[in-house]
């Protein structure tokens, strides 16, 4: 689905990714993880076309990003940030069909696509009455996970979808977010800094640090063969918590 | 919201007066004896069948003598030193080298009207007599006496430069301030010497010593009307009419109608009208307006002021905000720009419009224009500035075209800054709006301005507290068009 092509970006003489490769699988769920600074929002970034790469190519579905109509690129990534990036001045409901409205779907169209969506994700309907201003953190975030599918697009990108809400919240949204990847079968990038959400969804994990690709595969394959040092020390650091609990 | 302000502006217009084909229009200075003398010129004007109007207490000299050459007005009362000083200097002293200069200029000239209104240096009574001051010669013994002279008079050629320069006088302490309330602050003690008119009605009241000018500094000011020499065939009965005030009005006349006036209170086109009456038995109607009825009137002159002008700088202000933020180069000069507008001072402004704009509602309405300017830019753009950096990627990456982006999201986001912008900028434009009487614009300034020249603190409030309501009431009108246009969400506090 997205494929980069030794790739490099500096902001100043801070060289946030340093020659990335990395191809992201379609119908895959990959998670990009690593500790602060190790190039996870810079590499998100580049796929949304928000960033642009100072070297290499970021190709999706096998097209240079650069070469198409970036608008019609955004339009098959529905994306879902930290605080649900829900825009304050509208309501649930109008967040969730602004695009589809945009783009001159009928009304009927539109409200059949939120029933759907309503079903799958097992949101209140209330709910999109509502303005985000007045709703939970858990519940932005539902929302904004409805609005990211609205399109129907290709790929979701997540990023820290659930950083923000408490542990409770949290792990029943992961469930309930594992659920939903499950039925729709979609591309998932997923960007996390928690090793435990990485494993809980992932089919395949991408470890960053300093802008590079440390080590790619499952959960297992990190814990058991770790490529280096830094892999053995990043899983360890997260099992020790575990282990304490 | 842009269809409210689309309604706004075709209702500011619809209020908009008919611009009526034009009366001969009388001007004269914001001073009590032009203003008289202005009064009895359109009283003759139309008592001789001309339809005429008078433009009243217009501003300085500098602003008559503009708007008379570009045809804004037609005759005001002028003095015969001012002209030779001022107006058209290097002009010989006598009368024909004077009318043939204006000629040039296609003005003409009435014979001296009778009375001498010469420039003098006034000293509170008591203290003349403390310092044995008689002559402003002796006014270079005392370098620690402190000078309060009208604006004017301190920057003309024939004012103060003359007289510090011929008489060496040695005073640092010159402060310049309004001629009306001149006499207060020598009255009051907080300065010493001040410049008069010599018919001056406050002379004798405040009891003042008028120096001797022993250096014959000070030319001669007949007083005379200067009028568009076109009018010789728009409106020739005027001009004949006001010739009978030719040698008509001496020096003792001159100060009884001003200490009516300034004194007793009592209204110019009444003083104007009496004399006309006791002099030439015309019987004339001065147009008095009641308190309501002026009220009235200045409420309408100014919420047009207003209105034209806030809903002007809306239309351009926020599409300026809007590229300041698109184009952060060209913003910053747009800022830049807006800034400097703000910061000429109004009479500045509307002296430099007067050969472009003339004077009246129009340059006012442009000056009031051009100050609202700054807020409304500068809220639009900290308003579209200040939107979250995660709300605009999340925008960009929904995949809308910039165009929506901007309409949908962004200026919604910025609204409640941008009407923040437009709610200071009106209540700015309120207290500001004053100013346009100054150019005949009328307003609340008008009466502020006609109490300020008569020491009249009734006629100052009956400008000053209409003018706070106004703008009280600005600011309420403003909360509660807030409900409509800043979006409900922007409104309800966040849930932590």
């Amino acid at each position: 689905m997205f494929r980069l092509d030794s790739v490099f970006k500096s902001y100043g003489n801070e060289r946030a990714l340093d020659g990335v490769s990395l191809t992201i699988a379609p119908a895959d769920t990959t998670v990009l993880i690593g500790p602060s600074g190790s190039g996870k929002s810079t590499l998100c970034g580049l796929l949304t076309g928000l960033v642009k790469p100072d070297a290499g190519v970021v190709y999706f579905c096998d097209q240079d990003i650069r070469s198409g109509s970036i608008r019609e690129l955004r339009q098959r990534i529905g994306y879902v940030i930290q605080d649900g990036g829900l825009f304050p001045h509208l309501t649930g409901r109008a967040n969730v069909s602004l695009m589809a409205v945009h783009l001159g779907w009928s009304k009927s169209k539109i409200e059949s696509r939120i029933d759907e969506l309503v079903n799958l994700t097992q949101l209140s309907p209330d709910l999109l009455a509502r303005y985000p201003a007045e709703m939970s953190g858990g519940q932005r975030q539902r929302v904004a996970l409805v609005r990211a599918l609205m399109l129907d697009a290709d790929v979701l990108l997540l990023d820290e979808p659930l950083g923000a809400l408490d542990p409770i919240v949290r792990a029943q949204l992961q469930l309930e977010l594992a659920k939903i990847f499950r039925e729709l079968r979609k591309t998932v990038v997923l960007i996390t800094h928690d090793l435990a959400e990485a494993a809980f969804f992932s089919d395949r994990i991408v470890l960053l640090r300093q802008g590079r690709v440390v080590q790619t595969g499952s959960i297992r394959e990190l814990r058991d063969n770790p490529a280096d040092d830094f892999v053995r020390q990043f899983v360890n650091a997260h099992q020790l918590i575990q282990v304490q609990l | 919201m842009l269809r409210a302000l689309f309604l706004c502006c075709v209702v500011i217009t619809a209020a908009m007066p008919a611009l009526a084909n034009e009366p001969v229009r009388v001007g004269s200075k914001a001073f009590t004896e032009s203003v008289i003398l202005g009064e009895l010129a359109t009283q003759l004007g139309n008592n001789a069948g001309v339809a005429t109007i008078h433009r009243s207490q217009l501003g300085g000299t500098r602003l008559l003598w503009e708007a008379l050459l570009s045809g804004q007005i037609d005759i005001y009362p002028e003095y015969t030193g001012t002209i030779i000083q001022e107006l058209i200097p290097g002009t010989a002293k006598d009368t024909a080298a004077i009318e043939a200069a204006l000629k040039e200029r296609g003005i003409g000239m009435t014979q001296p009207l009778g009375f001498n209104d010469t420039y003098a240096l006034g000293v509170p009574e008591n203290l003349a007599r403390k310092l044995n001051l008689h002559s402003i010669s002796d006014l270079g013994k005392y370098p620690l006496l402190r000078f309060g002279f009208s604006n004017e008079f301190l920057n003309r050629k024939d004012g103060w430069p003359l007289v510090q320069a011929v008489y060496a006088l040695p005073q640092t302490n010159v402060t310049g301030l309004d001629h009306d309330l001149a006499y207060r602050a020598v009255s009051s003690g907080s300065i010493d010497v001040i410049d008069l008119y010599s018919t001056d009605a406050e002379i004798e009241f405040y009891h003042l010593r008028v120096l001797d000018d022993d250096r014959h500094v000070f030319p001669g000011y007949e007083a005379v009307y200067l009028y568009r020499l076109d009018l010789r065939d728009r409106a020739p009965a005027i001009i004949k009419a006001i010739s009978r005030l030719e040698g008509a009005i001496d020096a003792p006349h001159m100060i009884a109608m001003n200490a009516s006036s300034k004194l007793q209170k009592i209204p110019e086109a009444t003083v104007a009208s009496r004399f006309l009456l006791a002099q030439f038995q015309i019987k004339s109607t001065p147009h008095v307006d009641g308190m309501a009825a002026q009220l009235l009137l200045r409420t309408r002159e100014h919420l047009l002021l207003v209105g034209i002008s806030l809903a002007a700088s809306i239309i351009l202000a926020i599409p300026l905000g809007v590229l300041a933020f698109l184009l952060p180069r060209t913003g910053q000069v747009i800022l830049a720009l807006v800034s400097v507008i703000y910061t000429i001072p109004s009479l500045a402004l509307l002296v430099f419009m007067i050969p472009l704009l003339g004077i009246g509602t129009v340059p006012a309405i442009v000056a009031l224009f051009l100050y609202g300017l700054l807020p409304i830019v500068r809220n639009t753009h900290a308003g579209l500035a200040g939107i979250a950096p995660s709300l605009r990627e999340s925008a960009i990456v929904l995949g809308l075209s910039p165009g929506a982006r901007l309409w949908k999201i962004e200026l919604p986001l910025a609204a409640p800054s941008i009407l923040a912008g437009i709610k200071t900028a009106a209540v700015i434009n309120v207290g500001t709006a004053t100013i346009g009487a100054l150019i005949g614009a009328g307003g609340y300034g008008q009466p502020i301005l006609t109490g300020i020249r008569l020491a009249d603190n009734r006629l100052i409030l009956l400008g000053a507290i209409p003018a706070a309501i106004l703008a009280l009431l600005v600011q309420g009108g403003f909360g509660l068009l807030e409900r409509y246009i800043v979006p409900r969400g922007l409104r309800i506090k966040a849930r932590t």
